[in-house]
Parts: C-alpha cells; structure tokens; sequence
C-alpha cells in the first residue's frame, strides 16, 4: 500500500516532478469554467472546482484527430497510399479527474476495444493513461452517479484516488498503475487513521447530497420495439434544438465521422466527433434519411443510452450520472426524466 | 495490433459501364500487395469501405464471387462526392479497399434447400456474386433448385447483361428476367413489376430459402408475396443498407435498435427485422 497523505502544496510540487514520465492532465480555470489542460501549459491546476464543462474524453479520444496521411502528388510512387500519422502514445496522467468521468471511459472502452475489432488509437492511450481520480465533496443538483452504478467517491474505474481533506490530500493507490504512479512522487507521509476517517465521513456526507436517482431497474426488461413506439417521444423532442451539445459534453458519446481534408498535393483521413442530433449523421446517398425527423433523433439518443446499450452489453446504461446534458441544454431536457418514463413505462 | 482501418491498395483494373444511363459501374480491382489477396477472404454477401484518397469512403457490397480469382469487383452507382469522383477515375489508377465487412447470406442454412432470389435494380451485385458462387461446379450440388427474379426499370438498366443471357441459358438455373415496361420489340424476357413476376414465377416455398435485396418499394410488395406463398420471416433473407463510416461497428450511425447493419448485418432475416425497430 502505498497510500499517503500529501499537503496541497506538496501534492502539486510532487505532479510538477513527474513530468518527465507523465503528460499530466489537471481541471485549470478557464474563464467561468474549469477544463482539463496538459500542467506544462502553465496554467496552475485548480483542485477545487465541481467539474470541468467539457468532459476529459478528449484526452483520450480527441474531437479532431489525424488518423492517415497520403500524398495526391502523381510523382510520388506512394502516391494515393494511406500510411498511418504518428502519434503520440507515451505515459499520461489525468490528475483530479471526478469518479462520473472515469466510468465514462470504462463506457466508451466497450464501444472501442471489443472481441471483434479494437480501434487501435483509443486502445493504446486507454492503455497508457493513469487515472487519478478526486472524490466529489460536494456534489451538484444534476448529479445523478449513485444511480447508475457509481458514487462521488466511487473508486472501480481509477487507478488512484485524491480525497480533499480541506488543508491535505488523502490519495489512494487502487491499482498497479495508480501505485506505479504514486510510487513516483516525492512527499507525503504514510496514510494515518484519521485521514481514513476523515474521508469515509466526508464520502458519506456527499452521497447523501446526491438526490435525484432516476430509475434503470426495468430498462432491461422493456421490449424495445414497444419503448421505441411510446407515446411521449414527440413531446420529449419538442423543445430540442438538435444543437448536439449534449453529445458532445457527454464523457459516454463515441459516435464519429471519417473525412477527408486535402492541403495542395497532401492529404489527411481525420476523424471527428460526431452527433446523432444531427440529420446528416443517417443520411444515404439516395437522399433517404432514416432519423430525417427531430424527434427520431432525440429518441435515439435516449434509447441508445437507456436501452439499446442496456440490452448490448448487460452492464448498466451508457451514462454516467454527471449531468453535464441537464446542466447545458438549452431548452431543459433532463435525461433523468426521460429514464424514468421509459423505466415506469407501461405499454397499451 | 491489427488496425482495422487501413484499406488495402488496390489498381483499378478494369471499368464497365452497366446501364444506358451511365450511372452504373463495374469496377474491377486488382491488390498492388498480392498477399492482400488472401487476406481479404470474404464471403457472399458481404461488403466493404472502397476507400478514394482525398474523398472519403463508401460501403459497397462485394459484387464478385470467392470463387473469382485474382480481383474483386463492385457496381457502383453514382450518386454522392465519392462515387461521382470513382467514377471519373481511370483504369489503372490507384486507390484502396477495406473488408472484408459484414455478415453474409445464410449459407449454412442454404446448403440442401431450394434457393430463391429476387432482386431489383441496381441491388443486383451481392445476388451476382451469390449466385456465381452458387454454381461454381463444386458448389452447385450443394443447393437444389436455383430460381432468380431479376427486374430494373428498362432492358438498359440491367446489370450483368451477357451473364444474365448466359444464365438463362442453363438448364441448373431457372432465370426470370423482367424490366417495368419497354417499347423493344426484341426483348424476349418479362414484362412487369418484380412482386408481380415473382407471384407468377415461384411455385412453392417448400424447402426453399428467399434472399430478397432491391429497392424499398419492391421489398415492401414482395415480402406479401412471399409470405403468402409459405415462405416463414425466419426463411425470408434481407440485405441492408445503412450510412456507414468505420464499417466495424464503432463510428455509431448504422444501428438499428442495437443492431449494427455495418456488422450484426447487412444481411437479416425478416425475422430479426420483426423485432427490430423500423428505422431502415
């Protein structure tokens, strides 16, 4: 065990150490709001904050990224050949990270690396990247984790965890990566009694700041043909502007598109994130579009996180409980609601 | 580790042009790694991601058969910026082709059975390369009787001529060849919709497996005449198509309930499509 309790001061001295062997990921300030930026950016990390509004997926699964290069050049024998971009796969850190987020890429971990394929990219920088996580003293109105499957100080998916202790930081080895990376840093002094103590009160106190727990026990047993034609989709949709900001805030979206971009006689295949709230995502070639109406769309979204992967995998719902669609959406639309009319829903 | 988004370079080997409106071609391709050959095994049914280099890349299904050596081929019809472009392209040219994706028609359960196949349009090309497959001559006694409904809009609008000619020919294929209308006072084959020649011309569902691919107008009036003619959801074989990006299930936009058409399909059983939500 390498547990220990660090002050504040020390904890951050310690990660400015490790940046030889890690890049290292902190929520800073970034305006009105928090985001995770590599420490070498020179921002200081900004421990206490509630999250940040973007999620950290991009760490790992950028909006934008490279995929192939290819020369257009007809001079060039290799010409109209793809060869892949380099990347950059070396040892990251993402340093504060809420519990909600690292169940986010345990989510997203199905969708890229499964018996049949294993998107090669996502892969190797989950592979390579330390999660250690910071325990939610103070947990948000749209916060829903305990719901499904998770908690403020929930530790399964990280491979350390921090817990504020007002003046130190209590941190938890909980895997070899996470004692790898503890087992780096200088300072600290062995894990007391009461520091435990301290952080079992303090986790206590949040999960019973997390009230809204939106039901997902009947989710499974729905007959999806049935939720697909409930009721209530169109008036679900009918505020919805298809901005996407939902998806693309969310830590459990993966869906992406693949395009090519051409600079003179160089050419990239890139991939980007991409949104279901959008008509283009479905549309043929023939012009037919099989979600071409808003409300398709919107019921997509929510059966794709509340059912079809429910149904898929048989692991919980493709949501993390962070609330980051309830908090920015425009017009209001409350994931929490939506689960529980298709949890309660009783077909004609 | 493999990487599942990497096509195979290709040279384009030869281009036909199918129908008299020029929007239909056969492109044939050739691995500049002949290696890649083997590596592409594929089954029919089955499609893949041909990849243009500055444009993109679409799913086509793989219109040549296994038993076709040395290339592979795919009719494609010109519709967006990618297919507009391969069009334009010249034999010769190099480019790329990623696959083999997707399932494929049920040829286990088919194996035995009597075969029936009806197609429409230019959805023609995976039931080309199921039937060259099936009478392969170490592959023909494997099925029973082999009965194809095939119809476009007009003669010039078939895929395939000469070996749609070459097949009526034979005496182990019964071919049923039929165009919507036609002013040629030459054309020797039917005269009428696909749903309708296939109320005429299949007898009997008994032991009989159907693979139906074509447009949606000529699915939604055959699957009646299939069902009326015996044939159960589960023995009515459907092929898909469906936006694709990565062709392996992970870029998100194929699904169907939770079902991938780019991998749990292209190929369903109507069965399957039953419990699916219609959102195709």
């Amino acid at each position: 065990m390498t547990d220990k309790v660090y002050g504040k001061e020390k904890w951050i001295q310690g990660l400015e150490g490790l940046k030889n062997d890690y890049k290292i990921y902190v929520p800073v300030k970034d305006g009105d709001f928090h985001a995770f930026m590599p420490m070498s950016e020179g921002k200081a990390p900004d421990f206490d904050y509630d999250n940040t509004r973007m999620s950290p997926k991009a760490v790992m699964y950028p909006e934008s990224e490279r995929l192939f290069e290819y020369s257009l050049d007809d001079a060039d024998p290799e010409a109209n050949i793809l060869k892949e971009s380099p990347k950059d796969f070396s040892p990251r850190a993402i340093v504060g990270i809420r519990p909600c987020d690292a169940h986010g890429f345990q989510i997203v971990n199905r969708n890229f690396d499964n018996p049949e394929y294993r998107d090669p990219w996502w892969v190797r920088r989950f592979g390579s990247t330390t999660l250690v996580g910071l325990g939610c003293n103070r947990p948000c109105s749209t916060c829903f984790c305990t719901a499904v499957g998770g908690g403020p100080f929930h530790e399964e998916w990280l491979d350390a965890l921090m817990v504020d202790l007002g003046d130190r930081y209590l941190v938890k080895g909980l895997t070899d990566k996470g004692e790898g990376f503890l087992a780096k840093m200088t300072g600290g002094t062995p894990a007391d009694e009461g520091a435990y103590k301290e952080a079992e009160a303090l986790a206590e106190e949040a999960s019973q700041k997390i009230v809204s727990s939106p039901p997902t026990d009947r989710l499974k047993d729905q007959k999806t043909t049935d939720l697909f034609n409930a009721p209530f989709w169109e008036e679900v949709a009918f505020g919805c502007l298809n901005c996407g900001t939902c998806t693309y805030l969310c830590p459990t979206c993966w869906c992406f598109d693949i395009q090519d971009e051409v600079f003179g006689k160089q050419g990239d295949r890139i991939r980007n994130w991409d949104s279901c709230m959008f008509p283009l995502f479905t549309l043929h070639g023939s012009g037919h579009n099989p979600r071409d109406q808003k409300f398709q769309r919107v019921r997509q979204r929510f059966m794709h996180k509340l059912k079809y992967y429910v149904d898929k995998y048989e692991n919980g719902v493709q949501c993390s409980g962070c609330g980051r669609c309830v908090r920015y959406c425009p017009v209001n639309i409350d994931i929490r609601d939506i689960c529980e009319r298709m949890n309660n829903f009783e077909s004609a | 580790m493999e990487n599942p988004y990497v096509p195979y370079p290709v040279r384009i080997d030869r281009i036909i042009t199918e129908t008299e409106d020029r929007n239909l071609k056969t492109f044939r391709f050739v691995f500049l790694n002949p290696e890649d050959e083997a590596k592409f095994a594929y089954t029919p049914g089955q499609f893949a991601e041909l990849s243009v280099a500055g444009k993109g890349e679409i799913p086509i299904g793989i219109a040549s058969s296994p038993t076709e050596k040395g290339f592979v081929s795919f009719t494609v019809n010109k519709v967006g910026l990618v297919t507009t472009y391969l069009h334009n392209m010249k034999e010769g040219d190099v480019m790329g082709i990623r696959g083999p994706l997707g399932n494929w028609y049920p040829w286990d359960e088919m194996e035995g059975k009597n075969v029936v196949i009806v197609g429409g349009g230019f959805a023609f090309t995976t039931l080309r390369s199921s039937i060259v497959y099936m009478l392969e001559p170490e592959n023909r006694p494997r099925f029973k009787d082999i009965t194809v409904v095939y119809g476009a809009r007009t003669p010039g609008m078939l895929l395939y001529k000469d070996e749609l000619a070459a097949w009526e020919q034979r005496d182990d294929i019964h071919m049923h060849i039929t165009v919507d209308g036609t002013d040629d006072p030459d054309w020797k084959y039917n005269v009428g919709f696909v749903p309708a020649i296939a109320e005429q011309k299949i007898t009997s569902a008994d032991n009989a497996i159907a693979i139906v691919c074509g447009p949606p107008i000529m699915i939604r009036f055959t699957q009646p005449v299939l069902e009326k003619l015996g044939f159960p959801p589960e023995r009515i074989i459907l092929s898909l198509e469906m936006r694709m990006k990565c062709g392996i299930g992970m870029c998100g936009r194929c699904n169907i309930g939770d079902k991938y058409v780019c991998k749990d399909g292209p190929v369903f059983s109507l069965a399957q499509l039953k419990q699916m939500p219609p959102e195709y």
